[in-house]
């Protein structure tokens, strides 16, 4: 299920042995090449050193605490995209951890398959300009200056919302997004709902611009979330 | 540290000493003044008295010759209370007057001297002061006219014992009263220690005392109640939090468990362990749900997210709710409508838009009609629900109304509590949890959550003040301007 087109070096400072041992495994298991650190400096000297895509960051962390050690990174001018795992689920903590440096929050107790969306998410974001104008999957095409979205020869009509939402699926294209990421970059919610409020503008959305064609482009991925992309790959 | 070591350390008693101190210097201050003028005055007269009489002489001498000058100085010593006479020949010896006797060499000097004497006609042997002029007549002679001081000796007696009384009255008023008001202080500072004393080892009903006063002391005294009032519910709260989660949280982990372990006991294919797990990971997430509302509430109880606060419209809050759940209510044959004015409000938008979404799920998992009798006539809209935002007064309404079969009255209070679940809605999925988490980010901004009869229906309604939080802007009219959203 994973959709890693290209592998990816991490590094995950964690200072949980287990945790650390899981995210470490699991990572290697999709493709990617996973380090591991278990305090804060030793993670600073890693990062310093390695040319790492993402970096995973425990937010409490022995002899320095992950906010300062995103801090020292971001004054050295090192941009690496960072990740803030943390049992500090709230608002503000993770406000707190944006403003440190960090690029994305994501609380404790997480899913792997979140995990891993939103680092894949990350390293696209420093890989290549996503900025295009117009987005492409398949014969689908998203023209975000003029707001106009064709599938094929057809011209689909979307709500303001339903085309943010592609928006955001085709910027991703080929790449897991979850519900939470869903809420948080088109709604800008950080709460859990606790119904499948996501699932129903997916489903309206998807009969927009799936319906009635051959070959679906949004697909759910079970467990984790959605992706939009052309075909099996 | 004994009694008196303590009542002479308060403040009360410390305070008094030093107005003891100003008024003691005060009060001798003004009798010395007093004395100071009365003595100049005295001297003033009594110069007076003896240049107008000095004058009369020399000028008796002049024109009657020494011998007029003794008859009149006699005579002069005659008359009751008489001045002070003497006269000398070049040497020295008296020839009239009524000194018996002078401090040596007084005679000798001129002008104004102040020396002890005594009158001729005495026969006590006591000495008296005297204020003299000594004067040189022509030829020799010299005469001496004074007047005795005692009037001023007693006038200076007065003022000190005067001075002696007030002083002691000071000294003692202020004593005695610096320790009347230093006890009463310390009898009240004492019962507070004792009150807060119990507070510490644990007695977190124990109020402290308040007089009827209403000062100072009464005040703090009803700061630190209604503090120690706030202390109480916040651990009642967290008391609440921990029963709850120990109740609460530990069945559905039980159910985890005893899923987990049948699992191991009796599948055998993958498919089985597979559908085991799925069940498993389902169950934590509904557990983590759970956990992160219940952190939620707290911490919204606790003031904690007083932090975060903006100005925005709750209206646009209401409209991306409406925005968010649309879809989900169609799908679930509901329609969910939208009613808003401007309407600023200070506030943690999140909270607020956790706590509107939760009354709209709410209102779409119970507020379906309920099954009608037959023959009744269902209204269009009994599939209806609406998000409201609105102003009325200095308060922000953000309301959803239902058609649903509603709580009934007793029951609303009970309702926003903790993991209730009302008789109805037991078999729907749902922690309990999302009325009380609204409730709380209310209570946070300083508002409320009501839950109303909709004449069918429930209508629950976040009120909260148009400023919630600290917000020093002026409350603009009710013809608002829709405020800019950050």
């Amino acid at each position: 299920m994973t959709a890693a087109d290209r592998t990816m070096r991490l590094l995950i400072i964690e200072d949980d042995r287990e945790s650390a041992d899981y995210l470490v495994k699991a990572f290697r298991e999709v493709g990617h090449i996973a380090d591991h650190a278990a305090d804060g400096e030793e993670g600073l000297a890693m990062a310093e050193s390695g040319d790492y895509d993402v970096l995973v960051v425990d937010r409490m962390l022995p002899k320095r605490d992950g906010l300062s050690l995103i801090g020292a990174l971001r004054d050295k001018g090192d941009t690496t995209p960072v990740l803030i795992l943390s049992a500090l689920g709230q608002v503000d903590d993770r406000i707190k951890g944006l403003r440190a440096g960090g690029d994305d929050y994501l609380p404790k107790p997480y899913s792997f398959a979140e995990l891993l969306a939103r680092v894949e998410v990350l390293s696209r974001r420093r890989g290549g300009p996503a900025e295009d104008t117009v987005y492409k999957v398949g014969d689908l095409e998203l023209d975000r200056l003029s707001h106009r979205v064709a599938r094929g020869k057809d011209e689909l009509t979307l709500q303001p919302r339903e085309f943010r939402l592609l928006e955001y699926l085709m910027k991703h294209a080929g790449q897991v997004v979850t519900r939470t990421m869903l809420l948080e970059n088109v709604w800008d919610y950080h709460f859990d709902p606790q119904t499948n409020v996501i699932d129903v503008h997916i489903s309206r959305l998807r009969s927009k611009i799936d319906k009635g064609f051959e070959r679906p482009l949004l697909h759910t991925i079970r467990g984790a979330g959605y992706m939009i992309r052309d075909g099996i790959r | 540290m004994t009694a008196f070591g303590k009542l002479i350390r308060t403040t009360a008693f410390r305070l008094t000493l030093a107005y003891l101190l100003l008024f003691a210097l005060f009060a001798a201050s003004l009798l010395a003044y007093f004395a100071w003028n009365t003595r100049r005055l005295i001297n003033e007269e009594i110069t007076q008295t003896v240049n107008v009489e000095t004058a009369e002489i020399n000028e008796i001498y002049v024109l009657r010759g020494l011998y007029g000058l003794a008859r009149a100085i006699e005579y002069r010593s005659l008359r009751p209370n008489a001045n002070l006479y003497l006269v000398t020949n070049p040497s020295g010896q008296a020839i009239a007057g009524n000194v018996g006797s002078l401090a040596p060499g007084v005679m000798a000097t001129r002008g104004w001297v102040e020396t002890a004497y005594r009158r001729m006609e005495e026969t006590d042997s006591r000495d008296h002061r005297a204020l003299v002029y000594v004067s040189e007549l022509p030829n020799g002679f010299r005469l001496l006219i004074g007047r005795d001081l005692d009037e001023r000796r007693r006038l200076f007696g007065i003022v000190a014992k005067a001075a002696q009384w007030s002083i002691l009255i000071v000294v003692v008023l202020g004593l005695g009263g610096g320790i009347f008001v230093a006890r009463r202080v310390l009898r009240r500072i004492d019962a507070m220690t004792g009150t807060t004393q119990r507070i510490m080892s644990g007695d977190l009903s124990e109020r402290l005392p308040v007089g009827r006063s209403g000062d100072e002391l009464d005040r703090l005294a009803e700061n630190l109640n209604a503090m120690l009032e706030r202390i109480e519910a916040l651990m009642a709260g967290l008391k609440e939090v921990s029963d709850n989660i120990a109740h609460d949280l530990k069945t559905p982990l039980t159910r985890l468990r005893n899923r987990a372990e049948e699992a191991l006991a009796k599948s055998g294919s993958e498919g089985e362990y597979r559908a085991a797990l799925e069940r498993t990971i389902e169950e934590s997430d509904g557990l983590i749900r759970t956990f992160n509302a219940l952190l939620m509430i707290a911490r919204a109880e606790s003031g904690q997210a007083r932090g975060n606060m903006d100005d925005f419209d709750a209206a646009d809050v209401a409209n991306g709710i409406h925005e968010l759940y649309e879809p989900l209510a169609e799908e679930d044959g509901m329609t969910l409508k939208v009613k808003t004015e401007p309407t600023p409000v200070h506030a943690n938008r999140e909270l607020i838009s956790q706590a509107l979404a939760n009354l709209v799920e709410n209102a779409i998992k119970y507020g379906k009609p309920v099954t009608q009798a037959a023959g009744t006539v269902v209204s269009m809209d009994s599939r209806q629900i609406l998000i409201e935002a609105r102003r009325e007064g200095d308060q922000v309404l953000l309301s959803v109304t239902d058609r649903g079969p509603g709580i009934p009255e007793g029951d609303r209070k009970h309702a926003v509590e903790r993991f209730v679940r009302l008789e109805a809605s037991r078999t729907l999925p749902g922690s309990g949890l999302g009325l009380s988490l609204a409730s709380a980010v209310a209570t946070l901004h300083g508002g409320e959550l009501k839950l109303g009869d909709a004449h069918p229906g429930l209508v629950a309604t976040l009120v909260l003040p148009a400023r919630a939080g600290v917000s020093d802007r002026v409350a603009p009219p009710t013809q608002d301007v829709p405020q800019k959203v950050a």
